[in-house]
């Protein structure tokens, strides 16, 4: 009797790449990346997908119907409505991302210091976070927007993109103070102390790196809530100006007078914004499940 | 308006020892007797509120500025966990590595590299780790690569909190047997913390047995483990098991009994006399001195 151990063959598992890994395991945040995906290719390439110049008036052809020559049919000023579709694309886009980055990244690097310096320094930022938060995000805003006003540069409204990372701060503040705040108390943080580290070489070396999760996770989140409040802001007639085309601007105005006789005017912009804040926050849902080492298959 | 009623928790108190040179001071004690505290205390992770610490002549107790980045060079830890006591986010060779660049202890990166490499070899890891991630090794490989990084600082003196009780045992011996191995040759002091008396026994020249934040005992390794004074000291020895079932079985117990007292509200006099078999009522009076009950044999005992 033979009783040596026969080996049991052992395949290697295939590392599969990530890119696949993350289509198979997040089926809807994929979709949603496929949507940013053509989201961003539009905005990108506005003047060779549009099949119309967004802001060419055209009298003739005012409110006509979705047809073969204007898929989404024209506004009251005979304008295509696909065309400013796809040029607000631009505007959402790059609003979102840039009010996002800049709200995240500000509520990182305080949420950080807050947990990093603990003590007075942490009681105060956090009674002023308080403040920030006790607004809703779109009432605050507006505050913003009324104090500062218009501050146009390069077709960008930069104060427009102030007034929507504000209220973004507190929040982003308090998710990322809370993990710098666990990341603070471990071992290796306190061997970074014990060797005598600068602060600035803890912070960005050691704590850092260690909360670009949450970071980037709000980061995406915060990109739908961007564009939602550039729409709302827009409607209301404080964010993006006529004509420069954006989705909540074409929601008001003229649009709330024809609805009846062009409901082109509404649906379809409506729907866009819909699908835009829908598509990045299943992508950034899914991101965060992904990104989580404990939920990893 | 509020009326903040603030507990005091005096983790350590009128702690006085010394650490000579070359030598390992073993420090044992329950969990939660201030051990670990003693430990961050001297690596200044934790301020003193009252006492003073000297080091190589120095009162390094409130030290600040370039004195104490002097000292935080001289003086490294090993942590408990190996765990998390690297960060995920940097490779090994990276951990290893940064001391040495911050310090300027080495010229460039790729001499920095260099040394690396020979750090893990002599800890007995192997230089291609250097591109590894902590989470790629093993709990063993990971204390000795905390191991590297303490002595990539070149110290003088290195705080061992618990650093092999959260390995296996096996692992625990090769850990241990390192340590001395790289004492020997780079002349260095331990402080060694643990609960583990065997281990203890088995790398300190002497021994700090402590209770409550306070010293109970001090003595050569030999004669605290063979002639013990403190009842304290000797309800811990008593604790430990005998290798031999049949012996074990045989032998008298000397259980401790009750729980140790909670530190927030520690007892009067001396602060075992609660579950101290000798104990009379002058126990819960005096607050014992720690004296010379033999020579170099000190004990916190007033019935000695």
């Amino acid at each position: 009797m033979s009783t040596a151990a026969t080996a049991i063959p052992y395949k290697v598992p295939k590392r599969r790449h990530p890119a696949v890994l993350f289509m198979t395991q997040q089926p809807l945040g994929a979709a949603g990346l496929v949507v940013i995906l053509v989201m961003a290719v539009c905005a990108a390439f506005a003047p060779w997908v549009a099949p119309y110049d967004p802001l060419a008036v055209d009298y003739g052809g005012m409110l006509s119907r979705p047809s073969p020559e204007h898929w989404l049919g024209t506004d009251s000023f005979g304008r295509d409505v696909a065309s400013r579709i796809i040029y607000g694309a631009r505007t959402a886009l790059a609003i979102g991302f840039i009010a996002s980055f800049l709200g995240c990244t500000a509520g990182a690097v305080i949420g950080v210091a807050s947990a990093y310096f603990g003590g007075k320094t942490d009681l105060i930022i956090q009674g002023l976070m308080d403040v920030l938060l006790s607004f809703p995000i779109i009432v605050l805003a507006i505050t913003v927007v009324a104090v500062l006003g218009n501050y146009v540069v390069l077709g960008i409204d930069v104060n427009l993109i102030i007034a929507i990372s504000v209220p973004m701060l507190p929040r982003v503040e308090r998710v990322v103070r809370a993990s710098a705040l666990a990341i603070r108390e471990m071992p290796y943080i306190d061997a970074a102390r014990a060797a005598g580290y600068s602060h600035t070489r803890i912070i960005f070396r050691h704590i850092v790196p260690n909360v670009v999760a949450p970071y980037l996770i709000l980061l995406t989140a915060f990109v739908a809530q961007a564009i939602l409040a550039e729409a709302s802001l827009s409607f209301l007639g404080l964010g993006v100006t006529e004509p420069t085309p954006s989705w909540g601007l074409m929601l008001s105005g003229a649009a709330a007078d024809f609805y009846q006789q062009a409901p082109w005017m509404i649906v379809f912009p409506g729907i866009a914004i819909s699908l835009g804040v829908f598509a990045f926050n299943l992508y950034g849902d899914s991101l965060r499940d992904w990104l989580d080492p404990k939920i990893k298959l | 308006m509020f009326k903040n009623t603030r507990s005091e928790v005096r983790a350590v108190d009128g702690l006085s020892f010394e650490v000579y040179r070359g030598e390992t001071l073993g420090l044992v004690g329950e969990s939660g007797c201030g051990k670990t505290t003693v430990g961050r205390t001297l690596l200044r992770l934790e301020e003193a509120t009252g006492g003073e610490m000297m080091f190589e002549g120095a009162n390094v107790t409130r030290a600040g500025g370039q004195q104490l980045k002097d000292y935080r060079r001289k003086i490294q830890v090993i942590f408990q966990d190996p765990y998390s006591s690297l960060n995920p986010r940097m490779t090994i060779g990276e951990i290893i590595a940064e001391p040495m660049l911050v310090y300027k202890l080495v010229p460039d990166r790729k001499a920095a590299r260099g040394k690396v490499a020979e750090l893990l070899t002599q800890v007995g890891l192997f230089e291609y780790m250097a591109e590894r991630y902590p989470h790629e090794l093993s709990g063993g490989q990971r204390q000795r690569v905390g191991i590297a990084r303490a002595l990539a600082m070149q110290p003088s003196f290195i705080v061992c909190d618990e650093p092999v009780s959260a390995l296996d045992v096996s692992i625990q011996a090769q850990i241990i047997n390192l340590l001395e191995e790289l004492q020997q040759k780079y002349r260095l002091t331990f402080l060694f913390i643990a609960h583990d008396l065997a281990v203890v026994r088995h790398i300190s020249d002497r021994v700090i047995v402590m209770y409550l934040g306070k010293v109970m005992e001090i003595a050569d390794r030999d004669t605290l483990y063979a002639d013990p004074q403190h009842p304290y000291t000797k309800a811990l020895l008593d604790a430990v098991p005998i290798p031999d079932p049949a012996l074990e079985a045989k032998r008298e117990y000397r259980v401790l009994g009750g729980e140790v007292p909670s530190p927030l509200n520690p007892p009067r006099g001396c602060v075992f006399h609660t579950r101290c078999p000798m104990a009379s009522e002058e126990c819960k009076m005096v607050i014992p001195e720690l004296r010379e009950v033999r020579s170099k044999h000190y004990a916190a005992c007033i019935k000695l």
